[in-house]
């Protein structure tokens, strides 16, 4: 929207389907590079740096649910139990045969790959609700057993404490360094996902989602398709898991819990289903609305209210608001943030002469 | 491009200024609180009592010109039982300065114990975390300040032992949600079970422990145990009393641990009057027989107001005033040793360490923090159902103290 795509001519496929459509968009890139690289850690003080690793972790696990819920029309109510298995797996991993982070983060993603893959065979045979019902039932399994076999857990308190992540002797002990780490595998899970949906198997996947029967009779083996989009997005979830724990310092079953995949769904539905911009929308959205309510609250609710009263009065309200700021967001754009943002972006694309 | 650079340059420094400088607002004589709270998540029946009175006590301190002419300000942020906010809301405490933090909810005391040590903060979980949070060499700046589980489960023989003469030979039932922390008493208490010769049988709740028909029905109907221990949480403890009670189990052969034990969870199983004989543990006063307590009604009558409503839930709140009174004075030691200088974080966690003899007239258990027990000793008091009401039935005890001692051993050395 900040330039005119005028005398631009695209002559070749290849060109069309190119990351950056346009040349100033490689411009935009470095500018953003920029900010999250040099300004935003130089300038932002540590609390909000804190807020913003969140926001990253939520966004790897987003996408990854988008890839298989937007773009292949898997549902799966199981997310927060395979984050839960990358972060056992890399903690046992680090604690028993200290490893470092770069293996055991893969590690951790296989490995909730593997078990996507088992819970999501249902997903051959069945679809939509019974498909939900399916994946819940995965959750609920890897909760009790990782609850009930001290062989993961690590002990009656189903929690491991893991060491900060290093490189090259440098510990990323602070939320300033942690954000270097996190952010690292922010863009490395953007970059991923943005080349898979304009791949080959992107297409594929998009083209289960869209009709299943149609996309089988046109060549494309949708059971292979089906799985893998569970492994992948089951990889996602797993990295995911293993960040949530090196950024904690433990994992801890508890952190993962159904609200977590329900969370993240939620995620992916208030951003758009189906785009990589909306996984970010709505890991942005649902991480940082509350907070942002609350801050709001702090400095208008003393206006109205007693001290004591304003403890409960923030809690209630920030869930008021916050629900009925999804269903706002859902009835102006049905289609999620990102429709939203595209639609404010082709009014001004051709401003003023939008007729 | 140099228009370009400039632009951004100005973006930041707007930016740090933002950043830097709203942090700076202070008074000069205030010192500042963290506390995490849950007020809308799935313990918010705990976290809408117990946050009122922290915020009374903190209130009748200030009220009185502060702890040492400090006054006390309050930053209350509501985690709603999930992990990511309370990161978010301790950095948030960070921030604006905050001396100490009350945590809430054993995930999250687990996962901000690593970096509570990093940042220097003193963090208190009673009621929450692990039972090796005792142990302060291995977290140093977690304070369960509170009879942990593998203590209350000691205590909980302890008491079954005196209502029963002698354990050799009996039957004990342990009824628990099925959840880390509904686990972590079975090694004391498998441990005791050997060492007094009572055979112990273990019924795990699973969550969210509302339904429990066929536990109990196993218990009385087949295992007839002549005691039980039960832990749960959250609307479980009145399932359970209830279902118990409609087994035609005798109550006062039962024994709750720490949150199993608010009025409000004996009046939804159907009233006080269908609990008698029913016992909870407690790891602070009950009842409003405290001196603390009649200074708050006091306060809220000198300023023209009613009580509040959360103050007839004497359990929960009651442990609300204990966090703050054992915050504050963990404060007033370290502005003590100070001088009268406005303390840092360390200087509050060696206050911590200096607590004993703090009382507050029987409110608070004759615990001694030390750097070595972040515990303070495990103890714990037995309040009996009887007529309607809860009554203490024995003071504050510390049960089978060596046993957990020898856990608490045998735990660091692991680690």
């Amino acid at each position: 929207m900040f330039h005119r795509e005028s005398g631009v001519f695209k002559t070749t496929y290849s060109a069309d389907m190119a990351l950056y459509p346009l040349p100033i968009a490689k411009w935009t890139v470095v500018v953003l590079a920029a900010i999250f690289v040099v300004i935003i850690p130089l300038a932002v003080h540590e609390y909000y740096l804190s807020i913003l690793n969140l926001i990253f972790i939520a966004i790897v696990g987003a996408l990854g649910l988008n890839i298989l819920v937007g773009y292949t029309g898997q549902i799966s109510i199981g997310h927060g139990a395979f984050m839960s298995v990358g972060a056992y797996t890399a903690a046992n991993l680090a604690v028993r045969l200290g490893l470092p982070f770069w293996i055991t983060l893969p590690a951790g993603g296989l490995m909730a790959a593997l078990i996507g893959v088992i819970v999501g065979m249902p997903s051959l045979r069945i679809k939509g609700l019974y498909l939900a019902i399916a994946t819940l039932a995965g959750q609920l399994i890897i909760e009790w057993t990782i609850n009930h076999v001290p062989a993961i857990s690590g002990g009656a308190q189903a929690s491991i404490e893991v060491g900060r992540p290093s490189l090259f002797g440098v510990s990323f002990n602070t939320q300033g360094h942690l954000y270097f780490f996190l952010l690292f595998f922010a863009v490395l899970a953007i970059v991923a996902t943005l080349n898979l949906v304009r791949s080959r198997v992107g297409r594929a996947f998009v083209a289960v989602r869209d009709q299943d029967i149609a996309a089988e009779i046109i060549g494309i083996n949708i059971y292979r398709y089906k799985l893998l989009a569970f492994a992948i997005s089951s990889f996602y979830a797993g990295v995911c898991g293993v960040l949530y724990t090196y950024y904690f310092g433990i994992a801890n079953y508890e952190q993962f819990q159904l609200i977590v995949s329900i969370d993240y769904l939620a995620m992916i539905i208030i951003g758009g289903l189906g785009s990589v911009l909306g996984s970010i929308f709505g890991a942005i959205f649902v991480t940082l609305l509350p907070i942002a309510i609350r801050i709001f609250m702090e400095d208008v609710g003393s206006l109205f209210f007693t001290q004591a009263e304003m403890a409960n009065v923030i809690s209630g309200l920030r869930l008021g608001v916050f629900g009925g700021l999804i269903i706002f967001f859902l009835i102006v754009e049905p289609e999620g943030l990102n429709r939203l943002w595209r639609n404010i972006r082709s009014y001004f694309r051709v401003w003023p002469f939008s007729y | 491009m140099t228009r370009f650079v400039k632009c951004w340059l100005g973006v930041a420094a707007t930016t740090a200024t933002l950043a830097f400088g709203g942090g700076q607002a202070f008074a000069q004589k205030e010192l500042v609180f963290g506390l995490q709270c849950d007020r809308t998540g799935p313990t918010a029946n705990v976290g809408t009592v117990l946050c009122p009175g922290y915020h009374d006590y903190i209130a009748l301190v200030n009220s009185k010109g502060g702890v040492e002419g400090y006054k006390i300000k309050v930053l209350e942020i509501d985690n709603e039982y999930k992990v990511p906010p309370a990161m978010e809301a301790h950095e948030r405490f960070k921030k604006e300065g905050a001396i100490l933090e009350g945590l809430y909810g054993t995930p999250q005391t687990a996962a901000l114990n690593k970096k509570l040590e990093e940042d220097k903060i003193l963090g208190t979980s009673p009621g929450f975390g692990t039972a090796s949070a005792a142990d302060g060499k291995r977290f140093p700046y977690t304070f369960p300040i509170a009879a942990s589980y593998w203590s209350q489960g000691g205590a909980a023989v302890a008491f079954a032992k005196e209502k029963l003469g002698d354990l050799k030979g009996k039957k004990v039932a342990y009824l628990f949600y099925d959840n880390p922390a509904g686990k972590e008493p079975l090694p004391i208490l498998e441990d005791l079970a050997k060492a007094e010769g009572f055979e112990l049988r273990t019924f795990a709740v699973p969550a969210p422990g509302l339904e429990m028909g066929a536990q109990i029905l196993d218990i009385t109907g087949r295992y007839k145990p002549d005691f039980i221990i039960t832990h749960l949480f959250g609307r479980a403890p009145s399932v359970s009393i209830k279902e118990l009670k409609g087994k035609g189990f005798p109550l006062n052969k039962v024994v709750a641990f720490v949150w199993g034990s608010a009025e409000s969870d004996i009046i939804a199983a159907g009233g006080m009057g269908i609990a008698e004989g029913y016992s909870t543990m407690q790891f602070a006063g009950v009842g409003k027989d405290f001196p603390v307590i009649k200074d708050i009604e006091a306060m809220y009558k000198a300023q023209g107001k009613p009580a509040p409503k959360e103050m007839d839930s004497t359990v929960y709140y009651n442990r609300g005033v204990f966090i703050a009174a054992l915050h504050v004075e963990a404060v007033r030691n370290a502005i003590k040793a100070k001088g009268g200088a406005a303390p840092t974080s360390e200087d509050v966690k060696k206050g911590m360490e200096a607590i004993k003899g703090f009382t507050l007239g029987g409110f608070v258990p004759p615990m001694e923090l030390t750097a070595a027990d972040h515990e303070g000793g495990g103890w714990v008091q037995i309040w009996t159902v009887q007529g309607g009401k809860l009554v203490k039935a024995k003071d504050w005890f510390q049960g089978n103290r060596p046993t957990i001692q020898k856990h608490l051993a045998a735990d660091a050395s692991k680690s």
